[in-house]
């Protein structure tokens, strides 16, 4: 038939190789030795891909430190500090307990405190990195302020990755914008 | 002029579910333009063992998840023709179509060899025909691939369902959680994990020759960019300074990335040349400066400042120089992606009413399109031929990833089982 033989006229031959997973994306998994032991990297190899136990990141070890950390009445008890939205400002009702904190340190000058800035889920997520920082660096500030030495304290911002609350609701968001005073 | 179905691909691959389980992924269809284009894809006589996957469902949901095609569904068909003397145009002339597929898949050998047909159904023209060899294990790839062909003829347009995705996965493990950096095919099937850790995983971004993926890691308790090799696994820490590692990107030449630094003060967009490993600082100010993405011809970054009081979009030569604003409408615009071709930018936006939309901006007029349609949408990034936008959104409680015209005409979802899948990037 004629549409046969304009088909065949037309016929190309092509071979797929882009992406043969047997083929250009071999060599395995590689176990990353530059890190620590409960990670892994895997090239883009078919099957094996290698997997791990993980512990749970546990933070605050209320257990190593004094009892007044878990007097509900001391200020110490509270190591999450709570932010409105879009805002890294200290609110008042936490400014006694950043003093709380800040006396703590200057009188144990050895003692290491991690500021972990959270945001809450809305907007990007790379914005909210930053949004968690600006709130991390709030408290060092006024911690600073307050005499704490620069090397007791270090800021890292998780942004929206680590959520307390796991809701999609303002009561939810309200207590993901956080800053955890994690003691070392 | 915008019709709202649902249509669950799954049901048109009956007797093939093992396919899905084992991908653990459906596709959905949320949303469809009513201007679509009519196609029968007709299923392809099958000779030897074909396996599980059925190669015409996979190209009617490339084609139909485009938003340009409608295609007929197989109980709609008359007739199955499978070879060019078998076609009786007028049997699909009746059903309403302009074009339509036919072929044959033969897995007798080792490999697939496929072959087939587009034809214009009012003229009985013959649009292509074309032989294929695929392996063992891609024939998904050879059905993208079926699909681009058929796409780029019919459009004009280069077809982008043969390309591959990124994004993170998180789930919850037992007292901890579990990211994983995974690799999968554009329609989400064929998901392979290339980095996992108990910490959060961020932003990962495709290299322009698509072996390599930037992300960040605070497996180490804080934030640190590397950049992975996707054919060994290997991977390098290119940046852990003090404070924010953030927001990784690939310059078009590959040779650098844009990124995030805080260790100065504020976040900062920097430049890390990644073969001498020197950063050039481009912006200063107290202000948040983040979320750099480069323009396809080098020249120009787009990122995200507050320096106006509420994050918006500014722009910035690569090399440094003068700071421009690029966004006004609204009270948040971030997150700002280039099309390949310069002439777009998607960005996740929000006019003050608390929802968080994706937006394509058309450079040249500098109108706003918003085109999804959530509360919590995040991470746009186009497809390499800039039809569609890839993104993550919120969908009952969960984080999934969609993929959207960039008219906004049509939505297609891709959900995992369980877990949260988010910070999507489209590679090429």
């Amino acid at each position: 038939m004629k549409l046969n033989k304009s088909f065949l006229a037309l016929v190309m031959t092509a071979f797929l190789f882009a992406g043969c997973s047997s083929n250009d994306e071999a060599d395995g998994t590689t176990a990353d030795a530059t890190q620590g032991t409960d990670a892994s990297t895997s090239g883009l190899t078919d099957g094996s891909l290698s997997g791990s136990q993980f512990g749970s990141g546990g933070s605050n070890g209320n257990s190593r430190l004094g009892a007044e950390f878990s007097d509900p009445n001391n200020p110490l008890s509270k190591q999450i500090i709570y932010f409105e939205l879009d805002s890294s400002q200290i609110r008042q009702d936490y400014v006694p307990v950043v003093a709380a904190h800040a006396q703590y340190l200057t009188a144990h000058p050895n003692q290491h405190v991690i500021l972990a800035g959270h945001a809450d889920e809305r907007g990007s997520s790379e914005y909210n990195i930053a949004l968690g920082e600006q709130r991390g660096k709030s408290v060092e500030r006024l911690l600073r302020s307050q005499g704490v030495s620069a090397s007791q304290l270090e800021v890292v911002s998780y942004g929206r990755e680590k959520p307390a609350a796991t809701g999609h609701n303002e009561s939810a968001w309200s207590l993901n914008r956080r800053v955890e005073v994690g003691y070392q | 002029m915008i019709l709202v179905f649902r249509i669950l691909v799954l049901s048109l691959m009956a007797g093939f579910a093992g396919v899905a389980c084992a991908a653990g992924l459906t596709i959905e269809i949320t949303k469809g333009s009513v201007t679509a284009v009519p196609i029968a894809v007709v299923p392809f006589a099958q000779t030897g063992s074909i396996g599980n996957v059925k190669l015409t469902s996979v190209v009617n949901s490339d084609l139909a998840g485009s938003g340009l095609f409608k295609t007929l569904a197989e109980d709609d068909m008359l007739t199955k023709p499978s070879t060019p003397e078998s076609v009786n145009f007028k049997d699909w002339q009746v059903l309403g179509q302009d074009y339509m597929v036919i072929g044959q898949v033969d897995g007798s050998g080792g490999n697939y060899n496929v072959q087939f047909y587009l034809y214009n159904v009012h003229n009985g023209e013959l649009l292509i025909g074309y032989r294929l060899t695929a392996g063992p294990n891609d024939l998904r790839r050879a059905a993208h691939h079926i699909s681009d062909l058929i796409y780029e003829k019919l459009t004009g347009r280069k077809g982008a369902f043969n390309t591959r995705i990124a994004y993170v996965t998180s789930s919850q493990k037992g007292a901890g959680k579990q990211f994983m950096l995974q690799v999968a095919d554009s329609d989400g099937f064929n998901p392979r994990t290339i980095f996992e850790s108990p910490e959060p995983i961020m932003a990962p971004n495709w290299s322009p020759d698509g072996s390599k993926i930037a992300y960040v890691s605070f497996h180490s308790k804080h934030s640190e960019i590397f950049v992975q090799t996707l054919a060994t696994g290997q991977r390098e820490s290119v940046s852990s300074y003090p404070g924010i590692n953030g927001a990784p990107a690939f310059s078009p030449d590959g040779g650098s990335l844009a990124i995030t630094l805080s260790k100065d003060g504020s976040p900062d967009v920097y430049v890390l040349n990644l073969s001498g490993r020197s950063l050039t600082r481009l912006t200063t100010g107290l202000s948040i400066d983040t979320e750099p993405n480069w323009s396809a011809d080098g020249s120009t970054i787009v990122f995200t400042s507050d320096q106006g009081g509420k994050p918006q979009l500014y722009t910035i030569p690569a090399t440094g120089g003068k700071v421009s604003r690029l966004t006004f409408q609204g009270d948040y615009n971030a997150r700002g992606r280039f099309s390949a071709d310069g002439k777009s930018i998607a960005m996740v936006t929000s006019n003050g009413g608390g929802d968080y939309r994706i937006a394509v901006m058309d450079l040249a007029t500098r109108t706003v399109n918003v085109i999804s349609d959530g509360r919590l949408d995040d991470s746009p990034s186009f497809a390499p031929n800039g039809s569609m936008v890839l993104f993550s959104a919120n969908k009952g409680g969960q984080s999934v990833l969609f993929v959207g015209s960039t008219d906004g005409a049509t939505q297609q979802k891709l959900a995992f089982e369980s877990g949260e899948v988010r910070e999507p990037d489209w590679g090429p």
